[in-house]
């Protein structure tokens, strides 16, 4: 298994997997279809398909690191804390200041590997659920973020804010930033020891162990990259919203949405089968159902209803066949 | 075993039977001694009983949580179940107390959808629980929402909120017997015959040990499945009816409740992933989550840190019983 990974080109569609080709192909069908039946066709253009790949960033980055964890087997459900964290955190230090930009983002990017770290441990070496552990991690970001901060904490300068506002040629800089994570997290998976381990420790962990891989390592590692995808997604977040608030990760779901987008994109709960391709055809498909909304005029609750079933739904597609037990 | 028992010294027996208690029994007896010490009308049989009033919805829920939880799931949809009990409880009476009735029937038959839908795409759809309640949890809420049309106001009529408020006055012994406390024991009593009485019970264990296992001894896994979510269900129903005597309506009642009743279970000895779990454990780790929060609010602990306390017991409990597990081996 981890041959053929170490041989394949990092970008290319695993054979036998359809799934991110299909959601590709449907996500475009929906879009185009609403587009056309509305007859808003300027969402069309180029600045309308820009707009679309736009609302993919948020979800995307934290998906990312969220298919590393789902492929070791494991599971992240603090990212929503970690990006309201991060978020407030970003902003806070900034205080609307340019020069505070590097020290805010260090100190992001510092706390969100130290969270994943202290996630890892707690799975790989206390043997904790990962759902437990990830849950309480969670609780614990969110009580002492809620403790500090009620409202808006500080605010992002003009020149943090170009992150999320700013193009390049017609192509926003965060829209580009998310294909090139996506293809530095494919080439990791694809390319690297590391990635070739993942996927071992994913299929079958006493198999990994007794082959030599240090398991633990390998997990940690995971969750480190997912926390800090996480802490991405919140200085990308404080950089739109233009301030950061305690609330933005949760408001966002980002933590049933990211596990939802991995598991549509093909890869396994379980872990040890899927990749990067699936996920963000996953993303885009999310992105795809939020713009058809809006062309449709659903508003919000209804939208929440349709979201849950379709989350359901949409994994529901990939499981139904399962022969074995499923709790 | 009581042979045995009987030749030892009675010190060790006395040891032996403080083995039998759950944990979280002892753990809660001593940080409700804390918060008498901090508050002592608590230690008077009138503060005794509005502490179990104000605990017995968490604790009802909780007892619901351990039959999912024992069967290996997770049900996380019961917080946006009771936001919609209340939310549906205030439309459906619409202020008129003759409905009441009617539309506690009503509610419980919501629940029993909800309970049945879970059940289903889980034992059917085969898709994990986690997943399958995450998902119901965020279209009940669009739901509740959608009825309330997002603003919800005012308070449930006065025969509704009696399962949470009313309390009965001069009392023999303890004074005031509130009406949650009854509920709550006949909810225990129910949930204490369905999980240690009825075989139903040993069926959920044994699927939540070995569900391969049990279908090859002859248990029906599919109806074992879809039973504890229902039953989970109607736990939340009945939990949101007395949380809606306690106070207003509004859009966030049950916020949260799904994780405080697992990690009451989780307290009380229950384990995840399934196959071990008490009744007794389920609502004992209620209360002492409730004491827990109680002492906190007593302390002057600002609100949300609530969240970070039950996030570090939540781990704590979890790695203790891990290494419990791995010393045993």
């Amino acid at each position: 298994m981890s041959a053929t990974h170490l041989q394949s080109s990092p970008f290319t569609v695993r054979r036998g997997s359809l799934a991110p080709v299909l959601l590709l192909a449907g996500s475009v069908v929906l879009y185009v279809g609403a587009a056309l039946w509305t007859g808003e066709t300027k969402m069309l253009d180029a600045e309308g398909v820009v707009g679309l790949l736009q609302r993919m960033v948020a979800l995307g980055v934290v998906a990312l690191g969220q298919t590393f964890v789902i492929l070791a087997g494991s599971i992240d459900l603090s990212v929503a804390n970690m990006i309201s964290v991060a978020a407030v955190l970003a902003s806070y230090i900034m205080q609307g200041r340019p020069d505070m930009v590097p020290p805010a983002v260090a100190a992001v990017l510092a706390i969100s590997a130290l969270v994943g770290l202290v996630n890892g441990a707690l799975i790989a070496r206390l043997q904790v659920n990962s759902l437990i552990a990830t849950l309480g991690v969670g609780l614990i970001l969110q009580g002492l973020l809620s403790a500090s901060f009620t409202n808006f904490a500080g605010s992002v300068p003009p020149e943090f804010q170009l992150v999320a506002y700013s193009a390049f040629g017609g192509v926003p800089y965060s829209v580009a930033g998310l294909f090139a994570l996506a293809a530095l997290c494919a080439w990791l998976l694809r390319a690297t020891r590391f990635g070739a381990h993942l996927y071992a420790v994913g299929g079958n962990a006493e198999g990994a162990r007794l082959a030599g891989i240090r398991t633990d390592l390998i997990l940690i590692g995971a969750h480190v990259i997912c926390a800090v995808s996480a802490g991405l997604t919140g200085l990308y977040l404080a950089s739109r919203l233009r301030s950061g608030a305690p609330w933005v990760g949760r408001d966002g779901v980002y933590d049933l949405e990211s596990i939802a987008v991995v598991v549509i994109g093909g890869t396994l709960l379980a872990g040890g089968r899927g990749g990067v391709a699936g996920t963000l055809a996953g993303v885009l498909l999310f992105a795809t159902l939020d713009a058809v909304f809006n062309m449709l005029g659903v508003s919000a609750y209804p939208q929440l209803v349709l979201r849950g079933a379709i989350v359901v739904l949409a994994v529901a597609a990939y499981t139904f066949r399962a022969k074995g037990h499923v709790a | 075993m009581t042979l045995v028992l009987d030749q030892r010294r009675p010190a060790s027996r006395a040891l032996a039977l403080a083995r039998k208690v759950n944990v979280a029994v002892i753990v809660f007896l001593v940080l409700y001694l804390a918060i008498g010490l901090l508050q002592p009308t608590y230690f008077e049989p009138a503060g005794l009983m509005n502490f179990l009033r104000r605990a017995a919805p968490l604790a009802i829920l909780s007892a619901g949580q351990l039959f999912v939880l024992a069967s290996g799931g997770f049900d996380l949809s019961v917080g946006s179940l009771i936001t919609l009990t209340v939310i549906g409880g205030s439309m459906l009476t619409a202020n008129d107390p003759s409905r009441t009735w009617w539309a506690i029937a009503a509610l419980y038959g919501v629940g029993l959808a909800v309970g049945l839908i879970n059940g289903a795409v889980v034992a059917f759809l085969k898709t994990p629980s986690i997943i399958a309640t995450l998902g119901t949890l965020l279209s009940v809420n669009g739901a509740a929402m959608m009825w309330s049309g997002g603003a919800p106001r005012g308070y449930l009529p006065d025969n509704f909120r009696m399962f949470g408020r009313l309390v009965l006055h001069d009392v023999p012994i303890v004074k005031i017997f509130p009406i949650a406390i009854a509920v709550l024991a006949v909810c225990g009593a129910l949930a204490y015959w369905g999980f240690h009485g009825a075989v139903f019970g040993r069926r959920i264990l044994a699927v939540g040990d070995n569900p391969r296992a049990a279908e090859l001894s002859g248990v029906r896994v599919r109806s074992v499945r879809i039973g504890v979510f229902v039953i989970s269900a109607l736990a939340a129903v009945t939990a949101g009816i007395m949380l809606g005597g306690f106070g207003g309506v509004s859009v966030d009642v049950g916020l949260g409740l799904e994780l405080q009743s697992i990690a009451a279970c989780v307290v009380g000895g229950v384990q995840l992933m399934g196959g071990r779990g008490s009744v007794t454990g389920a609502i004992a780790g209620a209360l002492t989550l409730f004491a827990l929060f109680t002492l906190l609010t007593l302390l002057g602990l600002p609100q949300p840190l609530k969240e970070t306390a039950q996030g570090l017991i939540l781990i704590a409990a979890v790695a203790l019983g891990a290494w419990r597990r791995r010393r045993a081996v």
